[in-house]
């Protein structure tokens, strides 16, 4: 048993200073990326090329998630492998807590704000 | 109640040292920080879902089409992508022991930086001017509380940037000196994958609307 905790603890002294650096061609790589993803969905809005609003605004919203993850992977250096794991640990845990967040903000909000109005303001909305 | 459970069967009783070993300095540090940008983007979390419910809210004042300008918008976001990269290039340098270089990396990610606030505040101090204003209607205190907070967060950020040259011209890039400039690289890297959510949601979405 304690021969066991001393391997884990100098496995855990070797991984610490292991955090994962990234190298000149995988920061372009990853900043190439990221002006496209930024590019298009400017180009997107202000020249209205698709046709209807919503359409655009799901593909903006999918470039968003995209650029998000390029970041996370290419400037971030996010690897399920660096603190043991921890960090990639304490992300998912995050998401998690962020879409409960966001997603039940604006479910409650949205029906709060249909179901709440008052009869004779009703027909003056949407 | 005595205790039943005797492990040692011996009625000995039985002492565990902890295995605590000195560990060196710093260990810990990225991973402690990694949790702090984590609970910071709780935070943000937070201020999106206040600008999602109450970004319809005019109260019949201007609405995103009127008063954001998408080409500043995207000056703005290019700043923030090149101050980025730069970032990450002033860590290569940084991990080939190159002071000079490393320094020059970090002061034209400060200048890319003060230029990403120098346009946000040229875009505040112009929609105050127009009258929208955060007390204006509830869209606009959740629009100047979510980028507000951003920018501010820049802000510090561009403190500690220069604060962290002056120890780098001082001691050199020492183990210390490593370590915080590492944090700074995930603090920068990490408002800037918030600006993402912000330049998507507050301001396309909004002009879309």
């Amino acid at each position: 048993m304690s021969t066991d905790t001393h391997a884990a603890h100098a496995d855990d002294h070797h991984h610490h200073d292991g955090h994962a650096h990234g190298s000149f061609s995988t920061y372009m790589l990853g900043f190439v990326l990221s002006v496209v993803l930024t590019a298009i969905p400017f180009w997107l809005v202000m020249s209205g090329a698709l046709p209807s609003k919503q359409i655009t605004a799901l593909v903006i919203m999918a470039f968003a998630v995209v650029q998000i993850v390029v970041h996370m992977i290419y400037f971030l250096h996010m690897n399920t492998t660096s603190e043991n794991g921890w960090s990639m640990m304490a992300l998912i845990f995050t998401i998690v807590m962020v879409v409960i967040a966001l997603s039940g903000s604006l479910w409650v909000m949205s029906h709060l704000n249909s179901n709440m109005m008052p009869i004779h303001q009703m027909s003056g909305m949407k | 109640m005595t205790v039943a459970v005797n492990p040692s069967q011996t009625g000995e009783p039985v002492f565990y040292l902890a295995d605590e070993h000195p560990h060196p300095e710093g260990w810990s540090t990225s991973l402690g920080f990694w949790i702090y940008l984590m609970s910071d983007c709780l935070i943000f979390a937070i201020l999106f879902a206040t600008f999602g419910v109450l970004g319809g809210n005019y109260a019949a004042g201007p609405a995103p089409k009127d008063l954001f300008d998408l080409n500043l918008v995207a000056v703005n976001t290019s700043m923030l992508l090149l101050s980025s990269i730069t970032y990450g290039f002033a860590m290569l340098t940084m991990q080939q022991n190159k002071v000079a270089q490393t320094q020059v990396w970090l002061a034209i990610t400060g200048l890319f930086g003060l230029a990403f606030i120098g346009i946000e505040l040229t875009e505040f101090a112009h929609m105050i001017h127009e009258g929208a204003t955060p007390q204006r209607s509830a869209f606009l205190s959740a629009f100047f509380t979510l980028v507000g907070t951003h920018g501010l967060h820049v802000s510090c950020g561009l403190i500690w940037l220069v604060t962290l040259m002056v120890q780098v011209q001082k001691f050199g890039l020492i183990e210390a000196n490593r370590r915080r400039l590492m944090c700074l690289s995930m603090f920068w890297h990490f408002l800037d994958v918030v600006w993402i959510g912000v330049f998507t949601f507050v301001y396309l979405l909004g002009v879309l609307r």
